[in-house]
């Protein structure tokens, strides 16, 4: 069994099929990849993995805990984290807050631990400190550690999103459209951090992008939505080749 | 002069009770952005479910002071379970007419029992003979009311400030997706602030009943009194409400203090929360603490 098992998943609004019958098999410690056109059904399929939407029918499983109707936040402390296309920041706090913050959840430590701030308490409050300087660290965040989310560029904002994501300790990470809006050189930042995410962090990633070429460069799988179907799956080298990809892509002679 | 100074001090208790009573307002607008409308029945009922426990089955008053506070608590849980939890993600006004609604109910209930048509007061527990400080002179009923207001609001600020739960509130009130997204179960941050609302109401309903008896009217009417003094705070800040609170409380006592009997007014006190409510509005709408939003059209 796939470490995330997707089968058969309808998710359907009313008349309209947002998604009908995906299989997804996401293998741990690669980057998997979900394409497709505008409207394709690529962020219902995140939302329904990160527990925002449920499916019509269908079940989704994680090793071996059934995902299907599980609420966000279950999911999230199941070990399943994931950075959002539209920026959902706490705008009014600093970056080293927005992620302490995710950390926060896991705090376990009794209230008289707590009051007399001696023991496990001030241990654990700085083994999570240390946590998120490491990964404000490898977000590469350091000048902005203090700043307020609220001022800093979109493409930092990014960042910090992926970084909270990744302060959770997340098992898989999913990241919709991380490279949206962002110039070149913010692009390539980008896929040097989602590589080495996977790479030193050991993280599965679940990546959804419009930009082909970069999604052809890193991914080891790649599953190609198109109103809601899944129209190919496989190495970049199949997609590239798959009549089907190329015709949604490119359209027909 | 004296008479300057017992003005301060009885603006202060009628102050700091309506910031008491605004608190429950706060805490709900905070985390769901929903004006709770039925806010004056509930610190309506907190101070009958304490008359009824003290006089009618006797418990100590102090006791059924904190049994009423508990259960307020889980009446206003259950309420925001069952009638408002499935209305989360409609148009924020469905939710406050059912709100109006809710507080029909709540009249209509009250309204069946002997509680909603007779005065009733509670035993007296406190000396009557007021302190005397310098010519200005408070009663204890007032005194005890005011210090146990300046504890729970102070207990309910360190809460929302420092334990998880209520970095929780204020997280779900800054992004609801982020909150979900890093863990944090948000019909339960919903859930328990309606409960803090229930349990500072109770208490407020109590401290006022103790000070000018027990009436449903009256109190009731402080669901909309404590208008005024959460738009004057900025709606989801709470030491706006602390703040506001005070000033509509001074605001109130010096204008019957002087202008009542002069130039053939009177009632000034009740009218002015509403006048300043609407210069407010017209221009400071986000209030003292309140955050200035800008929307990109």
């Amino acid at each position: 069994m796939a470490y995330l098992n997707i089968s058969n998943v309808t998710l359907a609004f009313g008349g309209l099929k947002a998604l009908s019958n995906v299989d997804m098999k996401i293998e741990p410690g690669l980057i998997t990849s979900i394409i497709g056109p505008n409207g394709a059904g690529k962020t219902s399929m995140l939302n329904c993995i990160s527990g925002f939407y449920h499916p019509t029918r269908g079940d989704i499983y994680y090793k071996e805990k059934k995902l299907t109707h599980a609420s966000p936040h279950q999911v999230s402390n199941m070990g399943i984290s994931r950075a959002f296309q539209n920026l959902e920041l706490f705008s009014g706090l600093s970056v080293l807050d927005n992620l302490l913050l995710a950390r926060h959840q896991n705090l376990k430590y009794s209230f008289l631990h707590a009051v007399l701030f001696y023991g496990k308490a001030s241990r654990v409050e700085a083994e999570n400190r240390a946590y998120v300087e490491g990964v404000i660290d490898f977000m590469e965040l350091e000048a902005h550690r203090k700043s307020l989310v609220g001022n800093l560029s979109y493409g930092i904002q990014k960042k910090v999103e992926v970084a909270r994501a990744l302060t959770l300790g997340p098992d898989i990470l999913l990241l919709d459209e991380p490279m949206a809006g962002m110039n070149q050189e913010e692009k390539e930042d980008i896929v040097r951090f989602v590589m080495d995410i996977q790479k030193e962090r050991n993280i599965t990633v679940v990546l959804v992008e419009h930009d082909l070429g970069v999604v052809m460069d890193i991914s080891d799988i790649i599953y190609v939505l198109d109103f809601g179907e899944v129209i190919g799956s496989g190495t970049p080298e199949e997609i590239a080749q798959n009549s089907k990809v190329i015709e949604a892509y490119i359209g027909e002679d | 002069m004296s008479y300057f100074f017992q003005i301060v001090v009885s603006g202060i208790v009628v102050g700091s009770i309506y910031a008491l009573a605004a608190l429950g307002l706060v805490l709900v607008y905070k985390s769901s952005r929903v004006a709770n409308f039925a806010h004056g029945q509930i610190i309506a009922a907190g101070a009958f479910i304490t008359y009824y426990l003290t006089v009618s089955i006797g418990v100590p008053v102090f006791f059924s002071f904190l049994a009423s506070m508990i259960i307020t608590f889980f009446l206003a849980m259950s309420v925001e379970k069952i009638f408002l939890r499935r209305l989360i993600g409609e148009p924020i006004i469905s939710v406050i007419m059912v709100t109006i609604g809710l507080g029909s109910i709540l009249d209509g209930l009250i309204y069946l029992t002997p509680f909603g048509s007779e005065n009733f007061s509670f035993p007296v527990f406190l000396p009557q003979q007021p302190l005397s400080l310098g010519g200005v002179s408070i009663s204890w009923t007032q005194l005890v009311g005011v210090i146990i207001t300046f504890i729970l609001i102070g207990g309910l600020s360190w809460f929302f400030k420092k334990s998880t739960i209520g970095i929780s509130m204020r997280a779900v009130s800054d992004d609801q997706f982020a909150s979900m997204s890093v863990g944090i179960s948000v019909p339960r941050v919903f859930g328990l602030a309606w409960a803090l609302a229930g349990l500072s109401a109770a208490a407020a309903g109590c401290i006022i009943g103790n000070i000018t008896g027990l009436n449903f009217d009256t109190l009731h009417a402080f669901g909309i009194v404590v208008f005024p003094v959460i738009i004057l705070g900025g709606l989801d800040s709470i030491l706006g409400a602390v703040v506001a609170g005070i000033i509509i409380g001074l605001i109130q006592q010096f204008s019957s203090g002087y202008l009542d009997g002069n130039w053939g007014l009177s009632g000034t006190g009740e009218v002015m929360p509403y006048i300043i409510l609407v210069v407010v509005l017209f221009f400071k709408p986000h209030g003292l603490f309140g955050i200035h939003e800008i929307e990109r059209v």
